[in-house]
C-alpha cells in the first residue's frame, strides 16, 4: 500500500470535507460583497444576514459606475498600479540579476541595507514621506504614490527576481556566450526568455499591493481628482451613514483588474519552463 | 584546428592561489584528458581556456595569439557542458542552430548544416522537439550537435558523459571517439573517470592541487606513473601500494620477505612499493614470495579478485585473469611480477630506471 495516497473512501470524503472548508472560509467574504452589491438598498437591513437575497438589482452598479466618480478613481489607480509594476519590476530584474550573476564590493552591505527597509513598519515613516512628497509639491499627485510604491516594493521584487534568476543555470549563459553571444545578447536571446515567469510573477505582485494600498494614498492624497480606488470607497461613507450597496458594487469592481492580471499570469506562475536545460 | 600553448599559467580566486604553473603544449587535432579528482582544478583550467574564467597570470596561445584578454566569442572554441546546457525555450533545430543564428547566417544556410549535423547524430528526426521531451542521451548528442555545427578551432568537453547511466556512457564515449577521428579537431576533455581519460586520449593530463602531476600517453601513465598519486589514480582496480624499507640489494616488506632490485635503482631511498592488482601472481602455497588469506572473493567471469591479508603486512588485491576455483578463507601463494614493481621515495617520487627489479 502507498503511503502518499489513502484511497479508502472516508479518507478520500474526509479531504474533500477540509477542502471545502477552507474554500467557503476564504471565499464567504467575497461572497458577501456580491450578495451585498447585488441586494436592493432597501433590503440590506431587513434582510441583513439572510444568505441569498429575495430580490436581485444591477441598480447599485450603475448608480457607481455613472453617478460617482469611480471610474476616475479606478483610473487613477489603473495608472498608478501599472506604473509601479512596470518600473519596479524593471529595476528589480536588473538588480536581481546583477545579485544573482556577479560579485562586486559592497553587495552584502546592499542586501542587508534593502532587508533592514523591510523591518519597520510602515506607520513610523510616513510623517517623513509626507514631508519629502509636500517640499517636493508631488502632494495629490499620481506621481507621488508611484515614487513611493515603488520605493517600497524594490527590495521584495528585487528579492524575488534573484530568486528566479538564481533558478536558471548559468551553464545556460555561458554556453550562449560560447556560442557567439556578448553577455548582453545571452540575456536577450536566452536568460530574458526563461525569467518571463518570473517578471510576470513579480509584476502581478507589485501590482496587487499597489492597487489595494490605502495608507499612503490617504496621506498623500487629498483631491477628489486624483483619488485611487482604495480612497474613492471612503467616499461612500458619508457623515451620517455608509452607503453599503454601492460601496460594495465598487468593490466587485476593483476585484475585476486583479483577477484579469492573475488569470493572464497564472500560466506563467505554474510552468516549470527551466525544465529540460540541464539533467532532469 | 588548433595548436594551444598554456605557459605558466596561474589563477588566484582572491589571494589564493588554485593553480600554478600549468604549463602544456596541445598539439594540433591532439584529444587531451585532464583528469584528477575532484577539486583539483581540472575544470577551472578548462573553463581558463574556453575564457568563461579569467586567467590570473602566465599566457594562454592559440596558433600563436595571445587569447588571455579574449572574450569566448572570440576564441571561437565550442564547449558542451556537463549539464548540456541545451537552450529549454528552443527546439533542437534552433538550439543546433544558434550559433549561426548569432552570427547572422541565413535561415537556408541554418537549416542545411543543422539537418547535416543531426544526420551525423541520429538526431535527423527529433529536430522539432524541445530539450524537455528529449532523453538524457539525446540530449547530450544535441549538445554536441551544436558544438559541431559551429566548425571551431577547438572543441572542449567539461565532463560530458557523467549525467548518463552506464551503458549509455560506453557508447557515447565511441561517439566521441568516432567524432574526433573524422573532424581531426583539437579536443580538451575533462573527466574524473579513468576510463574516459585511458580509452579517449591521445595523452593525459593528470591534475591534483592545481599542480599538473604528470603529462603523457594513457600507456606511459600506466607503465611509468611520475608518482604515487599518479600511480594509484590511473588503473582500475587501484594499485596496492605497502611500505618497505631498504635492504642490501634491495627493500625488505614489513613481514621480512625482501624483494632485490635491479642494480641501476638504488633502493636506499625506497619508502613504498607499488604493485597492480593485475600484476601478482597466484602460485601454489609457499612457492612464491609470500603466502596470504582470500577475505573475499569475486568472480566477475573475465577476471577473479581475490582480496588477501598477508600477515605482517595487512590487505592487498589480486586480480587473475579467467575463474580461479578459490574460496573465502582459502590460503593461496603470491608472486610479485618483478618487472611490474614500482617504487617511491617518501616523497611520493617513483624512483627512477623503467624497469625497477630483476627477475
Amino acid at each position: 500500500m502507498s503511503i502518499t495516497a489513502p484511497r479508502t473512501p472516508v479518507l478520500m470524503i474526509g479531504k474533500y470535507v477540509a477542502i471545502s472548508f477552507y474554500l467557503i472560509f476564504a471565499l464567504f467574504p467575497l461572497y458577501w460583497l456580491l450578495k451585498i452589491a447585488l441586494t436592493p438598498d432597501q433590503l440590506i437591513f431587513t434582510e441583513g444576514t439572510n444568505l441569498v437575497p429575495s430580490q436581485m438589482t444591477f441598480a447599485n452598479f450603475t448608480s457607481v459606475l455613472f453617478k460617482t466618480d469611480f471610474l476616475a478613481y479606478f483610473g487613477n489607480s489603473l495608472v498608478v498600479s501599472l506604473g509601479t509594476a512596470a518600473i519596479t519590476t524593471m529595476v528589480a530584474a536588473g538588480a536581481g540579476y546583477a545579485f544573482s550573476r556577479f560579485h562586486f564590493g559592497g553587495k552584502k552591505i546592499i542586501i542587508a541595507v534593502m532587508l533592514i527597509t523591510q523591518m519597520f513598519p510602515l506607520l513610523m515613516i510616513i510623517a517623513p514621506i509626507y514631508k519629502i512628497i509636500a517640499s517636493l509639491g508631488l502632494l495629490n499627485s499620481l506621481t507621488s504614490l508611484i515614487i513611493v510604491y515603488t520605493a517600497f516594493n524594490i527590495p521584495f521584487a528585487t528579492f524575488l527576481m534573484q530568486s528566479f534568476f538564481d533558478g536558471i543555470p548559468k551553464d545556460l549563459e555561458e554556453a550562449a556566450m560560447m556560442d557567439g553571444c556578448t553577455r548582453f545578447q545571452a540575456l536577450r536571446k536566452v536568460i530574458f526568455p526563461l525569467t518571463l515567469p518570473g517578471l510576470g510573477a513579480t509584476l502581478g505582485f507589485v501590482f496587487t499591493a499597489a492597487w489595494s494600498e490605502l495608507l499612503f494614498a490617504l496621506m498623500l492624497i487629498s483631491k477628489n481628482d486624483t483619488m485611487t480606488f482604495p480612497v474613492g470607497l471612503l467616499t461612500f461613507v458619508s457623515k451620517f451613514s455608509v452607503d453599503w450597496g454601492q460601496m460594495m458594487a465598487a468593490g466587485v469592481l476593483a476585484l475585476i483588474p486583479s483577477c484579469l492580471f492573475f488569470i493572464f499570469i497564472q500560466r506563467y506562475l505554474v510552468q516549470g519552463l527551466t525544465s529540460g536545460a540541464v539533467k532532469g | 584546428m588548433a595548436r594551444m600553448e598554456l605557459n605558466n599559467l596561474k589563477k588566484l580566486y582572491g589571494s589564493v592561489e588554485v593553480m600554478r604553473d600549468i604549463n602544456l603544449d596541445i598539439e594540433d587535432g591532439e584529444f587531451i584528458v585532464l583528469v584528477g579528482p575532484s577539486g583539483c582544478g581540472k575544470s577551472t583550467l578548462l573553463r581558463m581556456i574556453a575564457g568563461l574564467e579569467p586567467i590570473s597570470g602566465g599566457e594562454f596561445l592559440i596558433d600563436g595569439d595571445r587569447m588571455n584578454e579574449m572574450r569566448p566569442r572570440d576564441r571561437d572554441i565550442a564547449m558542451v557542458f556537463q549539464s548540456y546546457a541545451l537552450y529549454p525555450h528552443m527546439d533542437v533545430e534552433r538550439n543546433m542552430g544558434f550559433s549561426m543564428e548569432i552570427r547572422g547566417e541565413s535561415a537556408s544556410e541554418r537549416k542545411a548544416r543543422v539537418l547535416d549535423a543531426a544526420k551525423i547524430l541520429g538526431l535527423d528526426k527529433l529536430l522539432k522537439r524541445y530539450p524537455k521531451e528529449l532523453s538524457g542521451g539525446q540530449r547530450q548528442r544535441v549538445a554536441m550537435g551544436r558544438a559541431i555545427i559551429r566548425d571551431p578551432r577547438a572543441f572542449l568537453f567539461d565532463e560530458p558523459l557523467s549525467n548518463l547511466d552506464a551503458s549509455l556512457r560506453v557508447e557515447m564515449r565511441l561517439e566521441i571517439a568516432r567524432l574526433h577521428q573524422k573532424l581531426g579537431a583539437t579536443m580538451v576533455y575533462v573527466t574524473h573517470d579513468q576510463v574516459e581519460a585511458l580509452t579517449l586520449a591521445d595523452r593525459i593530463v593528470v591534475l591534483e592541487g592545481g599542480n599538473i602531476q604528470q603529462v603523457g600517453s594513457p600507456l606511459e601513465l600506466y607503465e611509468r606513473p611520475a608518482n604515487k598519486f599518479v600511480a594509484q589514480f590511473i588503473g582500475s582496480p587501484t594499485m596496492n601500494v605497502v611500505p618497505v624499507s631498504s635492504a642490501q640489494g634491495g627493500v625488505t616488506l614489513a613481514n621480512g620477505v625482501t624483494i632485490p632490485t635491479l642494480k641501476d635503482v638504488n633502493p636506499v631511498n625506497a619508502a613504498e612499493l607499488g604493485i597492480r592488482p593485475e600484476h601478482i601472481d597466484v602460485v601454489p602455497l609457499g612457492a612464491g614470495d609470500f603466502d596470504a588469506v582470500a577475505d573475499v572473493v569475486e568472480h566477475l567471469g573475465s577476471d577473479t579478485n581475490l582480496f588477501v591479508r598477508i600477515d605482517g603486512i595487512g590487505p592487498m588485491m589480486v586480480r587473475v585473469h579467467g575463474n580461479i576455483p578459490k574460496q573465502p578463507g582459502d590460503s593461496v601463494g603470491l608472486k610479485l611480477q618483478r618487472e611490474n614493481i614500482h617504487l617511491f621515495a617518501s616523497d611520493g617520487q617513483r624512483l627512477r630506471a623503467e624497469d625497477a627489479l630483476a627477475a
